[in-house]
């Protein structure tokens, strides 16, 4: 597996290539802790104000702009108020976070105490996916590591200011990814969403104001104090700012995280060029799924000559979204009902069963493609397949429900003809599927 | 063939109100993470105790653990397993010494997931969701890991297994012990 800056110096990776980037004493010889002295002497407007100006937006996959969510916290509440980092990553496709926590967390604990003092958050907690172990024994480390040498406790580097940090585990379910659902897990309770308003940075956890933003995005935080908003925002395009970390995983030759500006030009360069082409030579390009399983899934035709730039901008232009940039490719050899049935069992099995559209839809849809996989598809199932998914899309109390429906829909438009073959009339085939 | 592992948990909720004991050592454990949280807040400490006790009871929530739980949370039982019960890592039944989980999502599907599972479970002579009858491994199918990049993959407890082949299975298995 390759980890690369290209087009970039490595900024968010930069620490995975330096021996023992993950100590205290590497992480400050290499300049770390710095940007929090420096946040320390700012006001809390002037740090919400460069992370505005940097047009950072969150890499957890809904892409909302970081300096908007923190303006939102009100910060003269006598409430405690939280800083949560999502370290749940559960998103087929997506393992850069992994990769930061694993080289990097003295990066993560920095960007979580100057979003800490910017917001008057004297606690913040790390959520972590369960399966995660050892990257919480990392961290507790690292937190120990720092809290020994101030910069986490009471009255950090002599400022007045008091915040600490612990490591929180999950246990096995994709959606405490989703904010609000990881803020009641980490309650200790079932991990079901909730009702959205009043938002997490009005009434998070424990019902205080909270943020919860993703690891890398993080990460990205000591970054922009260092540099300066409008210096990092610099590094990729006006809307989308910064650099950003790409997991690639499937047919390619070159697997790995990759970090790249926001508005590298271009997928098809990056893909057949940079991450080495096809696996297998002699196998065209078929599929990619650019920003992790929950969006639209592309054809070949729609990257192939056609310059699409690996930004927000770009991928919504070429007919998909960046979310959190887990690139799943595929070669001819996948049969795309297939795929998509594997991304519908998973949508079904996590599914929190909390609404009705999402956890009985989740559930039909399997059951059609089941029927369909075993040579029992009927012309009509494509669109039986559309409608379940219209009744799920936009109908489910979170995201998981338009998650579940996306790549379906997707599928369908653009490889009608994997669909097609499925979807014979079986009573002259005798239930023959077409791959038997 | 063994029989596969049941994910209802009424068969033992009504089981018995006998609670657990724990040494000093998982006791201090369970204090530390108890500590991390608001004193009025200590619910919150349920999911990481929970490994704690899964761990310290062979690998799986038993009820005595589960009633020791609610003691020392000071909950009632049902809360406890209102909230074992959603999350998948949590074992309502025993499982091998060997928890094998392999990661059946798209990128390792694609990559040959399916060459290593018929694999392990030939070689176990078991299905995915079984355990082998002298208890030292149980195989679970289970949704993706984080791994895609070095996709095959499974888990063997907590352990990352990467970029699988029927080779590296092989020594894997032959060095759990
Ligand atoms: C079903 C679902 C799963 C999610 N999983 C994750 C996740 O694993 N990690 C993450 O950072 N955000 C995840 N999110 C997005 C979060 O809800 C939230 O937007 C994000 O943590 C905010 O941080 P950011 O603004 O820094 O991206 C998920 C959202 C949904 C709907
Ligand atoms: S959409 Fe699905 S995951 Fe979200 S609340 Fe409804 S059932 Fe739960
Ligand atoms: S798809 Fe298997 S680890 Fe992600």
């Amino acid at each position: 597996m390759e980890i690369k800056a290209l087009g970039c110096e490595p900024l968010s990776l930069r620490r995975v290539f330096i021996k023992d980037g993950h100590t205290l004493d590497v992480y400050k010889k290499d300049g770390g802790y710095k940007s929090l002295e420096k946040a320390l002497g700012m006001t809390q407007d002037a740090i919400i104000q460069e992370v505005k100006d940097s047009a950072l937006r969150g890499r957890g996959g809904a892409g909302f702009p970081t300096g908007m969510k923190w303006s939102f916290v009100p910060r003269d509440s006598p409430k405690t108020k939280y800083v949560v980092c999502n370290a749940d990553e559960s998103e087929p496709g997506s393992f850069k976070d992994r990769y930061l926590l694993e080289f990097d967390p003295h990066a993560v604990i920095e960007g979580m105490i100057i979003a800490g003092h910017a917001l008057g958050s004297t606690t913040g907690y790390i959520y972590f996916r369960g399966e995660y172990r050892y990257l919480i024994d990392i961290m507790d480390a690292a937190l120990a590591e720092a809290r020994e040498a101030g910069y986490l406790g009471k009255n950090i580097l002599g400022s007045g200011f008091d915040h600490d940090i612990h490591t929180h585990t999950g246990a096995g379910a994709y959606i405490c990814g989703e904010e609000t659902a990881l803020l009641t897990s980490l309650e200790g309770y079932r991990g079901h969403p909730r009702m959205k308003p009043p938002f997490p940075a009005i009434e998070g956890l424990y019902a205080s104001p909270t943020i919860v933003n993703n690891v890398e995005t993080l990460t990205s935080i000591p970054q922009i104090i260092e540099m300066g908003g409008i210096a990092w925002r610099d590094l990729g395009t006006e809307k989308s700012g910064g650099t950003k970390l790409w997991s690639i995983s499937g047919h390619v030759k070159k697997p790995g995280v990759y970090e790249l500006p926001m508005g590298y030009a271009d997928m098809e360069r990056f893909i057949i060029e940079d991450c080495g082409g096809m696996l297998r030579t002699d196998k065209k390009l078929k599929a990619v799924i650019p920003g992790g399983s929950s969006v639209y899934i592309m054809n070949a035709g729609q990257i192939l000559g056609q310059n699409v730039t690996l930004d927000y901008e770009g991928l919504v232009a070429a007919g998909s979204m960046l979310g959190t940039g887990g690139m799943m490719v595929m070669d001819e050899t996948v049969d795309i009902m297939e795929s998509t049935k594997n991304l519908t069992e998973f949508y079904k099995h996590e599914s929190c069963g909390w609404c009705t559209p999402c956890r009985e839809g989740t559930d039909w849809l399997v059951k059609i493609f089941d029927r369909v996989a075993a040579g029992g598809g009927k012309p009509e199932d494509a669109q039986l397949l559309l409608d379940i998914c219209d009744n799920i899309e936009g109908k489910s109390f979170c995201a998981l429900g338009d998650a579940a429906a996306w790549p379906i829909q997707s599928a369908i438009k653009q490889f009608p003809g994997d669909f097609k073959k499925w979807l014979i009339d079986n009573t002259s085939a005798n239930g023959v599927s077409p791959n038997v | 063939m063994a029989g596969t592992t049941a994910t209802s948990y009424t068969d033992q909720v009504l089981v018995t109100d006998e609670v657990a004991e724990f040494s000093p050592a998982a006791i201090d454990e369970m204090k530390a993470h108890v500590a991390k949280y608001p004193v009025d807040r200590t619910r919150s400490a349920l999911i990481p105790l929970l490994f704690v006790v899964q761990r310290e009871r062979g690998g799986w929530l038993d009820n005595p653990g589960i009633n020791f739980l609610a003691k020392f949370l000071n909950l009632e039982v049902t809360d406890v397993w209102e909230t074992a019960t959603f999350y998948s890592m949590f074992n309502l039944r025993p499982v091998g010494r060997h928890h094998i989980q392999i990661c059946k999502t798209l990128s390792c599907k694609i990559m040959g997931e399916p060459e290593i599972t018929e694999h392990i479970c030939s070689k176990l002579g078991i299905h995915p969701g079984g355990s082998t009858d002298d208890g030292k491994y149980t195989v679970t199918m289970v949704e993706c890991l984080g791994s895609c990049g070095t996709a095959p993959m499974m888990q063997i407890g907590f352990d990352y297994h990467e970029d699988l082949t029927v080779e590296k299975v092989d020594k894997i298995l032959a060095d759990c012990k």
